[in-house]
Order: C-alpha cells, then structure tokens, then sequence
C-alpha cells in the first residue's frame, strides 16, 4: 500500500471512530441533524462531480435522484417493511437505473441534451408521485420513526452514524474513480471527446458507468431522508435548492480533484447550517445563488485550483 | 364533444402565447448555442414588472410590457457581456456556462420571494374577465388578447430575422462564425444584440403570462421545460418549426390537462422533450 492511501484510510477509519465517539459523549441532538444535513449534501456533491467534475457532463436533475431515492425507500417501507440497509440497497438500485436510462437516451447527442433531460426527469418525476396517492401524491406523507435504534441513545445518532458511514464510502469510491484507468477515461472525455474516441476511449461506456454511479449514489443519499424527517411531501423532496446546492458544492470547492466537492460540501454546508439558525433560510438560500455563479465567473477551478495555483507559485 | 371542441381551441390560444415565450429562447438556444436556462425566469420578472407598472401607474399591462423592452434589451446585452468574457472566451460553456444560467434562475428566483413573497400576484385591465361566445366554444379575452400579441411578437421576430440586414447577420453568425469574423463583422456584437432582442421577447412574454393568470415566482420551472421542448421539437432555431411545436404543445397539454386532470399537465411538455430527444433529436423541422 501506498504512503497516500495509508494515510487516507487511516483518516477515514479516525473520522468514523470519531463520529462514533461523538455519539457516546455528546447529548444535544441539534447538532447531530446538523451534520446529518452537511453528510447528505457532502454525499450529493460528491455524486455530482463524478459526472459534472470528473467527466464533465453537467446534470440538473439531482433533486429528482434525489427523492427517487427517498421515495424508492418510502415504498420498500410501506409495502415490505425491510430494514434501513435495504432500503438503502434499493434507492441505489432504482436510481442507478434511473442515472443508466437517462444517460443511454440522451448521451450520445450534445452535453447540453442530457442537461436538459435530467432537468425534465426531475418535473416528470415529481409529476408522477403528485398523482401516486401510494406516497400520499401532493399532500405528501407521513412516516413513524423506527422504535428501534440499535445500541445508540436515539434514532438520529444512529442515522448520523449510517450517514457517515455512507459519505465516507462514496468519497473512497470517488478518489478511487479519480486515479484509476477508467477515471483518466472519463477525464479525455471531459477534456475533448472527439480525441478520446479516436484515441479508442471507449467514450459512451464510460459515460453510462459515470451516470449509473451518479444516480446510484444520490439514490442512496435520498433513502434515508424520509426517516430523518418523518414527513416527505413532493415539494420537499423535489426541492430545487437540492439541485442548486449539488452543483454549487463542488463548483466552489474545485471539479477537477475528488477532494474538491467535500471541501465545497463541508464549508458550505456548515456556513448555511451557521446561517440558517443565526439569520434567516431565505438568506442562506440565496448566498448559494450567489456564491456558485460569484465563483463559476471569477474562479472556475474552485478552492482546491486556488490551492493549488498558491502552492505552484510558493514552490517557484 | 362541447370539451374536445373548447379543449382545441383553448389550446391553440396556449400554444400561440408559448411561442411567444420560446421565441427569445428559439434565438439563444437554437441560433446563438447559448443554453440560457434562466430564459422563463426572465419571463417572471417580466411579469412582475408588468404587474408593478400596472398596479402603481395603471397602465393597461401589453402596453406595460411593450414599454420594458427596452430595459430588458440592455439587461439581456449586459448578460451576454458577462457571460461572453467569463465563459465562451474560454471555451468553458459547456460545463460553467450552464451552471452559470442555472445559479442566476435560481437567484432571480429567490430575491423574488425575498422582496415579494410567494403571494401570486395579478394585472387588472378592462377585457380580463370577459368572454366571447361562437356557438358552444367560448373564448375569454384573458386568452385571446395574449394569443394576438404573441402572434405579432413571433411573427415580428420571424420577420425581422429573415428579412432585415442585422436578422440576416444573426442567422449568419449561428452558421458560421468564422466566415463571418472574415466578412469583416463582430460576431461578439452580434450575438449581444441578438442576445439583448432574446431578453427583450421575455417582457412581452411575461406581461401575457400574467394576462393569463396570477404569477408567483416558482410559476418560471414549469416553462423550463416547456420552452425547451417547444424549441427542440421545432429544430432548434427555426421559427415556424417553434410555432408548429408550440400548437401542438398547446393542444396537447390542454386535451391531457382536460381528460385527465390539470396536475397531469406539467408532465406532458417534458415528455414531449424527453422523447423527442429519444426518437428524433433533430426536432420536426430541423436539419439533420
């Protein structure tokens, strides 16, 4: 094993042991819907960067993966009563389905078609669940927590450690995609497709395994959230800051380094939490706005080509 | 029968006033290769403009929007500025430029709701409210009276871009840039005309929108897809293909919305873009 990679697992088993930690030390359960908040979104940015970062193919439906995710459990719910882990299974199944569908329809015409496509998945979705009175349609529905929760004091310290769990997983899967074989794949293709097919990039492949992984991790940041909030309307979970703030995490942190989206996620995520309480919503929802087009205009590489940029410059 | 018949018509009525809300896209999307996501919001803020000139001067509100045209001309020109030297210059419209129109929605979106909350808000004027009747189909003059401009507005810009020297030039730079850049014009200045013209159909737009109906800031999603789909299906840039798919969108979600229900009817302008982006990218009338 690699130096890196040692000290990579070794941060990410502390971060885990910490998290567990916290869960025997620390009582105030704010602060655990807190970062439950900040994992879902680090999970969503770093789906998003698979395919808007790593490949380069911009998709404004995650709010639509999103709550397939969540609805896709609220269903398993319902009709089977499995536990939380299948449902988890389940959401990434469906929406990495989803992600497959949408990419083999669209991807082979301009980056800009997919675009739009996810954007229409999104409305069509929504749609579809206003008029599915299963899931409660547009008035939405109501969901008991689980009297079960393992050996943690409450049910949210053990959706906060599932969650972490889960974030930290997608961030390995994402470096691993980052450095691999088919990771330098998906680059060419973002770099400039013709050349990458030409050069025998097997491009649309490649593609599809990128939107497949993106709807699959999405899914499964969506699956828990109806146990985490307990009432799931459409409005709610088709919610376009959702979407706005997937794009805008790792357009801020940098799209080209995996490191990019989870830095993005956690200082924005932790500033709209600080925002949110001290000032007002309707404010924290508009600096994103403002922030994601602020730093796509002036800085398109992010805080990590900032970084970057510093150190080349400080190295001479 | 009576329904199918009153369905018909009403949806040609709504197709005519989507082609007024496409036509603007028809120019960025399918001329100049901007994907301006924010299009239908510039729409809403048409519609509140008009809705603050109405009820503050009480001017009748087609005339309100006529009257902004030209503000939203210099706004749309401002935008293409920003956008030509943060993103096509570098070649990075793909992926920032996109992101970019999509952070400025969201922004429009939410300073709406911040200064004016998510009331809807209406136009008062004297025909609003009143009906013709022809036989059994009835058409109220809130459709009609959008209808007609629209009419005039995409027929306008039909005009204008087939027959005058500066529509002539924006046909061209959608072609070809090069050859241009070699006949001696500025595509940049060009296309920040066309850009500012796009910008400035979304105030007329906007003041039928709200001749329609009440507007709240989130109406503006609901045409995003709309506006794509009529500009996809009709193949992209060209304008009676934008009108023809804007009838039949129109039909199409009125018969939907009026057999099975209205809150079926948001679903069907995005199916109709989905598949036709499946089955014939090219759009009906496009080239191939």
């Amino acid at each position: 094993m690699r130096r890196v990679d040692a000290v990579f697992w070794g941060v990410l088993a502390a971060v885990f042991l910490a998290g567990l930690a916290l869960t025997e030390v620390m009582a105030n359960e704010y602060y655990f819907n807190a970062m439950y908040v900040i994992l879902q979104a680090t999970i969503m940015a770093v789906a998003w960067n698979i395919l808007g970062g790593f490949t380069g193919y911009v998709n404004f439906g995650s709010a639509g993966f999103f709550a397939l995710g969540a609805y896709t459990s609220i269903v398993l719910d319902k009709a089977l009563g499995l536990p939380l882990p299948f449902l988890i299974l389940g959401a990434a199944l469906m929406c990495g389905l989803m992600g497959l569908g949408v990419g083999y329809l669209t991807l082979r015409l301009k980056g800009v078609y997919f675009a739009i496509a996810t954007l229409a998945m999104a409305i069509v979705l929504e749609t579809f669940v206003n008029n599915w009175s299963y899931v409660g349609g547009a008035r939405g529905v109501y969901l008991l927590t689980p009297e079960k929760h393992l050996w943690f004091k409450s049910y949210i310290q053990m959706l906060f450690v599932a969650m972490l769990g889960l974030a930290l997983g997608c961030i390995a899967i994402s470096r691993y995609l980052n450095a691999s074989r088919l990771g330098r794949g998906l680059a060419a293709i973002r770099d400039d497709e013709v050349a990458a097919e030409c050069a025998g990039v097997p491009t649309l492949r490649l593609k599809l395994v990128s939107t497949t992984l993106m709807g699959a991790m999405m899914g499964v940041a969506g699956a828990p959230y109806p146990f985490f909030v307990t009432f799931v309307d459409p409005l709610s979970a088709f919610n376009l800051f959702v979407a706005v703030n997937s794009i805008a995490m790792p357009m801020i942190g940098g799209t080209a380094h995996w490191l990019g989206p989870v830095i993005g996620a956690l200082l924005v995520g932790t500033a709209q939490e600080i925002i949110t309480v001290n000032v007002s919503s309707e404010l924290n929802v508009l600096l994103v706005g403002v922030m994601l087009v602020v730093f796509i205009t002036l800085a398109p590489q992010g805080i990590v080509g900032l970084a970057q940029k510093y150190w080349k410059r400080r190295r001479g | 029968m009576d329904l199918f018949s009153n369905a018909i018509v009403a949806g040609i009525l709504l197709g005519a006033f989507y082609a007024a809300v496409a036509v603007g896209l028809a120019i960025t999307f399918g001329q100049l290769d901007i994907v301006n996501i924010a299009h239908p919001a510039f729409v809403i803020v048409g519609s509140y403009c008009t809705w603050i000139v109405n009820s503050r001067l009480g001017l009748d509100p087609v005339l309100a929007g006529v009257l902004l045209t030209p503000f939203f001309f210099v706004a749309g020109a401002a935008i293409y500025r920003i956008y030509y030297a943060a993103f096509e210059r570098t070649g990075q419209e793909s992926l920032s430029g996109l992101a970019f129109f999509f952070g400025v929605m969201f922004i429009i979106e939410v300073v709406l709701i911040l200064v004016y909350g998510v009331d809807y808000r209406l136009v008062t004027a004297g025909y609003i409210g009143d009906t013709i009747e022809i036989g059994y189909v009835g058409i109220p003059y809130r459709m009609l009276v959008p209808c007609l401009v629209a009419t005039a507005l995409t027929l306008g810009v039909w005009l204008y871009l087939s027959r005058t020297f500066m529509g002539r030039a924006i046909l061209a730079v959608a072609q070809d840039r090069l050859a241009l850049q070699l006949m001696g014009a500025d595509p940049v200045r060009i296309k920040q005309f066309a850009f500012g013209l796009a910008i400035a159909t979304t105030a007329i737009a906007g003041a039928l929108l709200i001749i329609i109906g009440p507007v709240e800031p989130s109406v503006g999603r609901v045409y995003i897809g709309r506006a794509f789909a009529i500009v996809v299906l009709g193949g992209m840039g060209s304008i009676p293909g934008m009108i023809v798919a804007a009838l039949i969108l129109g039909v199409v979600e009125t018969l939907v919305g009026t057999f099975m229900g209205p809150s079926w009817a948001p679903a069907v302008a995005f199916g109709v873009l989905l598949l036709t982006l499946a089955i014939r990218p090219s759009g009906l009338f496009g080239r191939q």
